[in-house]
């Protein structure tokens, strides 16, 4: 296989919140929420990167500081070898041509006052100001067809499509400008499943055709697995394992990750009786005043004392397979 | 031009609010009446026919010499010797004996000799918010014949001056309302679009601005400029367009987290076009929520200073004006009536439309 061109290199980027901030008269020092604290990644051409968690796991606050929608507090992200980090808004704004991104809510995310073809228009209005009615009107016709919405739609307003549709909508929007990255934000996770399932593929079809990468983010191991190249789990900020995909759902690694497949539903098998074990309890720790240590040992079965003492690193097991634990075998 | 379906709909809800449709139409004929006000109450006749020519003296200067006269200050067409003159073609007669003569000619000839019969058309109230008028009686007068609404301490025709004092209020508020309202969501948008340290600063200024008092700086303004509608227009803008910015201010920071308006940044779409369309349209609501209150409060604040002797130049047609007086001749209820019904219908005839503009806009509004 040939090596394919990185597009996008996410370099020990930390985004944190203030969370009290040092004031005016408030001379006590800044605490800050650690959303997202050091992750890497490489994102190729043509490939998909998912990313897995549960909620407070900082997948979307990743999404936005790629898209540079948060200040992101150190490390880079380099857009094909260029840093977005530093960019002016005007430069940064012409690189959003090239990078995407489609949200969790499809109904939210458009605006109730615009009609579907204003909404899928617009980026073309914002990136080609002169280009002329007709070939606006053309292009949308063109990618609303490839989505699979019908032409006389397109005078109509959000509220009155289902949410399918209007996920629709918003891939449509991602589109029209004919981006190399799209960012998915939960695409999925407000839809029904047998929409999710149309969704997924759409997207997995239009990946194929047009050569694009995407950054997928769920909740839903499931719906990652069948998309993803490569998937990469978070947990409180920092990644415990990435793999590709189908290695990583045969032989997860870390404890968090075995978790979260065992979690997985299954309609026609029975939960092995092993399964039970891998279950953990509890909520995520405040990101406030994360654990000393592995910040999963908290919730974690192999919990020993070595896991509060020392923060585990991130280390390649096999080729492509990496996790961040104590007692992974080498 | 075509509306959108949710304008439609929304004309719709406002239609079938029968009060707020019928006070729409109402103060839509009122105001529009008001707006030929020089049609309907003027000290000149719209149009006069004297020796075969037309005249309209409503829009031109005529000196009494073009009709015969001797002076060449403008024709005073009340003077039964000017109306005898137009209607004699200019016969020296008139001097001496102008009601035989205007008797005489009402037949078409004088003593035997043909005229070119001339006439005047007045307005159905022939007298001006300053025209001083022969009364009978000490001013003010009451209702009588001529003078409908009687006449104020000066004697002028108090009908004539609620019309022209309606046309003022109107404009004045108009006026006030539509510039500092467009000034206050321009302020508002940038601080809550921005927020941080824009905001904080604004907010400052904004404070520190709406605790200056505004009378005292309209005194001291009108007693260095002199009276003048339009200087009180300013002054009155310079401190209503902080009513709106709080408002647009918390809406716009609202809408700041709204998804589709974080989709329309990650899109790359420009700040001013975020503002514009995809926030403004937000805002507008409360912003019509507002308004009622900034247009009424525009009428009565106009009332007040004119009440107080601080509005505009006394010889404008003011109903504040006319409320003071009512109140210095409290044996002439007319005055008093007159500017409270005047005040009531005109403000209650805004609020019900506001009301229903208001309704018709709230989207979880359940109309039948």
């Amino acid at each position: 296989m040939i090596q394919s061109e990185t597009l996008l290199r996410v370099e020990d980027v930390k985004v944190y919140f203030p969370y009290r901030n040092r004031g005016f008269l408030n001379r006590r020092e800044a605490t800050y929420v650690k959303a997202v604290d050091g992750i890497s990644f490489d994102i190729k051409r043509g490939e998909t990167l998912g990313i897995v968690g549960e909620s407070g796991c900082g997948k979307s606050t990743l999404a936005r500081a790629v898209i540079q929608m948060v200040p992101v507090h150190a490390g880079k992200v380099l857009w094909m070898g260029q840093d977005l980090v530093d960019l002016k808004s005007s430069e940064m704004r012409d690189k959003r041509k090239d990078l995407q991104m489609i949200f969790q809510d499809p109904l939210a995310s458009l605006d109730p006052r615009m009609t579907l073809g204003q909404i899928i228009g617009e980026p073309l209005k914002t990136h080609f100001p002169k280009m002329p009615k007709a070939e606006i009107k053309e292009k949308v016709a063109k990618v609303m067809e490839r989505v699979g919405l019908l032409p006389n739609m397109v005078s109509r307003y959000p509220h009155e499509f289902s949410g399918g549709q209007c996920q629709r909508i918003g891939i449509a929007r991602a589109l029209v400008l004919e981006p190399k990255l799209i960012i998915c934000d939960e695409p999925v996770s407000a839809l029904d499943v047998s929409i999710q399932a149309q969704v997924i593929n759409l997207l997995m079809d239009l990946q194929k055709e047009m050569d694009l990468s995407l950054m997928f983010i769920a909740h839903d191991l499931s719906v990652v697995q069948h998309i993803s190249t490569r998937v990469m789990v978070l947990y409180l900020g920092s990644v415990v394992e990435v793999a590709d995909s189908d290695e990583l759902y045969d032989n997860p690694l870390h404890p968090y990750t075995k978790a979260l497949i065992a979690a997985v539903p299954h309609v026609d098998k029975k939960a092995p009786s092993d399964q039970a074990s891998l279950m953990i309890d509890g909520d995520l720790p405040s990101p406030l005043s994360p654990p000393s240590g592995c910040a999963f040992r908290t919730r974690c079965p192999k919990a020993q004392d070595i896991c509060a003492q020392q923060r585990p690193v991130l280390s390649e097991h096999s080729s492509g397979h990496e996790s961040a634990c104590h007692f992974v075998a080498r | 031009m075509a509306l959108s379906p949710l304008n439609q709909r929304r004309w719709r809800n406002f239609r079938s609010n029968g009060r707020a449709f019928w006070s729409l139409i109402i103060f839509c004929v009122l105001f529009g009446l008001s707006l030929f006000a020089e049609f309907i109450a003027n000290d000149r006749p719209i149009l006069v026919k004297f020796q075969g020519d037309f005249y309209t003296p409503i829009f031109k200067f005529y000196p009494e010499t073009t009709f015969g006269g001797d002076f060449k200050t403008e024709a005073i067409y009340q003077d039964i010797e000017v109306e005898c003159l137009i209607i004699s073609a200019g016969l020296e007669d008139c001097w001496d004996d102008p009601e035989a003569i205007i008797e005489d000619a009402s037949d078409g000839n004088i003593d035997g000799l043909d005229i070119d019969r001339g006439w005047v058309i007045w307005p159905p109230i022939p007298f001006s918010y300053d025209t001083p008028n022969d009364i009978n009686g000490t001013a003010p007068s009451p209702p009588d014949a001529t003078h409908w609404l009687g006449t104020d301490d000066t004697t002028r025709d108090v009908l004539a001056r609620v019309i022209y004092g309606f046309r003022l209020s109107i404009v004045f508020a108009i006026l006030v309302t539509g510039i500092s309202s467009v000034i206050g969501i321009i302020a508002g948008a940038i601080q809550g679009y921005f927020g941080g340290w824009i905001d904080l600063i604004f907010q400052r200024i904004i404070e520190i601005w709406s605790s200056t008092p505004s009378l005292y700086v309209i005194i001291i303004l009108f007693a260095i400029l002199g009276r003048s509608f339009w200087l009180l227009v300013g002054v009155s803008i310079l401190f209503g367009w902080i009513a709106l910015v709080g408002l647009v201010r918390a809406e716009f920071l609202r809408a700041r987290n709204f998804e589709y308006v974080r989709a329309a940044e990650a899109l790359g779409v420009s700040n001013f076009r975020i503002m514009i369309r995809h926030m403004l349209p937000n805002a507008m609501v409360a912003t019509l929520t507002m308004l009622p209150f900034i247009v009424t409060g525009a009428i009565s604040s106009l009332a007040a200073l004119d009440f107080l002797g601080y509005g505009l130049p006394s010889n404008l047609p003011s109903l504040g004006e006319l409320t003071q007086q009512a109140k210095q001749n409290l044996q002439a209820p007319w005055l008093g009536i007159t500017a409270f019904m005047t005040f009531a219908v005109m403000l209650s005839l805004l609020i019900f439309i506001f009301e229903g503009v208001r309704d018709a806009f709230d989207p979880r509004k359940i109309f039948k």
